[in-house]
């Protein structure tokens, strides 16, 4: 009997891939919602024993073995339950290329995400600059593809899709429209959503940004 | 330093010797048994291969198998292991809980323990040097315990073979050493650190490390030309 356990948090895009993941391959598993992901004071017993040098969800528990870091778990996800349509491709090639973008896109979502939300005028301008040139480097990546994974949606597009449900508070904030500068990211955005295990997985945006104005004012953020 | 082994032209890697992920991966391609042309960088200067084969982050190492171009250190490792998966042993675990555990200190490796490390390397001022030792000594203490678990009793992280975080820790090696000798300290050692004391005599022997790993007064010199020319390491050209 497998024990599949999620620990999460529901603005996490981190813990999204890991849902969606789970949920494009059937898997059954238990999520459990952390209280609060900011003070180390307030995260679960299981959190820290589990994390306990990043103390950060997501962390899936599988038969009570702890593996942490987003991508990490969607490569042991993969690599356990085996299907005839796999989420990465078995091409090393292809598989260095799907690496490549997520590592690309994660640490330009480090750099620039937080500035997105909660930094002022020049510094924010430049985040919405760096970000966008990295949306459309995606978009470039894209091509005429429906998918980032081809004909299928895949490792790649389970990887991206979740930071979307932020797209609308960082267009309020830093005054742009991504389907201005980016429309086939944007057309690759609606036919994932149609997709059961995007839309299950990813919250009301107008919830997110509710969510960034109380983070705003519990930290004095500006 | 950079050798030019005999090859079809097929394999092609664009480094710099100091480089730890250039090292990193040299070390995989030699335990492959892979032929390949190692393509010299100038530091500070980005050649026009270089732009054209990694165009997005513009950075070395970059592995250029055929009409294939693979940049960043360990995906480069991880696409050896899978290309050429019937030649030489393993690299990765077999096991998808131990590949997970090994990604994992990666990553901790890369985004936790090497940046102070760097810091003094290019004697930045972000912070005293005594408190980025001292972020280095604790990253150690936890990788000691890693190995302990990871290692079963084995020579290597990888068990009785050299794997793929053997090669993302060990890569760091010179750099440590070179600290260790321009500050004065022991950052590896028999009393705090006894397994990775072991553990390092024996990958620095290993025959697919020992040539790419640089020798230390080398390094100590090109350390010095860093530090006075950090706008270069910082925005190259």
């Amino acid at each position: 009997m497998e024990e599949v356990v999620l620990l999460g948090f529901w603005t996490s895009p981190y813990v999204m891939r890991v849902k969606i993941a789970l949920l494009e391959k059937g898997i059954e598993f238990q999520y459990k919602e952390e209280r609060d992901v900011f003070e180390d004071k307030n995260k679960s017993e299981l959190l820290l024993e589990s994390n306990p040098i990043y103390k950060k969800v997501p962390v899936l528990i599988h038969n009570g073995k702890p593996i942490c870091e987003s991508l990490i778990i969607l490569e042991y996800i993969d690599e356990v339950w085996k299907q005839e349509q796999q989420l990465f491709s078995a091409d090393p090639y292809y598989r260095a290329k799907a690496r490549f973008w997520i590592d690309f896109f994660d640490k330009k979502t480090t750099t620039c995400g937080k500035k997105l939300w909660a930094n002022k005028g020049e510094d924010q301008d430049a985040a919405k600059r760096e970000f966008v040139e990295c949306l459309k480097l995606l978009e470039n990546e894209l091509g005429e593809k429906p998918y980032f994974g081809g004909d299928h949606f895949a490792l790649l597009d389970i990887a991206l899709i979740p930071i979307t449900c932020r797209f609308y508070t960082y267009e309020k904030l830093c005054k742009f429209s991504v389907e201005e500068e980016c429309p086939k990211f944007m057309e690759w955005v609606r036919r994932c959503n149609m997709r059961e295990s995007v839309s299950k997985t990813l919250p009301d945006p107008f919830k997110v940004f509710d969510f960034v104005l109380e983070v705003k004012k519990r930290f004095q953020i500006q | 330093m950079a050798e030019k082994k005999n090859s079809n032209g097929e394999v092609k890697l664009l480094g710099a010797w100091p480089s730890p992920f250039v090292i990193r991966a040299r070390i995989a391609l030699n335990i492959k048994s892979v032929e390949y042309d190692f393509i010299e960088e100038t530091f500070g200067k980005r050649s026009q291969l270089l732009l054209k084969s990694n165009p997005v982050n513009k950075q070395i190492p970059v592995l250029i198998h055929g009409h294939k171009c693979i940049a960043e250190s360990m995906i480069i490792v991880q696409y050896i292991h899978e290309a050429w998966s019937s030649s030489g042993p393993p690299i990765l675990p077999s096991l998808p809980y131990d590949r997970a555990i090994a990604r994992f200190w990666l990553t901790y490796i890369d985004d936790k323990w090497f940046p102070p490390l760097k810091s003094i390397v290019l004697g930045l001022d972000t912070e005293p040097i005594e408190e980025k030792l001292e972020k280095v000594r604790e990253g150690l203490v936890l990788l000691e315990d890693a190995f302990n678990k990871i290692s079963k009793g084995k020579d290597f992280f990888g068990g009785d073979q050299i794997g793929y975080l053997d090669i993302g820790f060990g890569s760091f090696l010179a750099w440590l050493k070179t600290v260790e000798v321009t500050e004065g300290v022991s950052l590896v050692h028999e009393t705090t650190t006894p397994a990775l004391a072991k553990w390092l005599q024996k990958f620095c022997a290993h025959d697919a490390v020992k040539d790419v790993l640089p020798p230390i007064d080398k390094l100590i010199a090109f350390s010095k030309m860093l530090r006075a020319n950090v706008d270069l390491v910082i925005n190259p050209k």
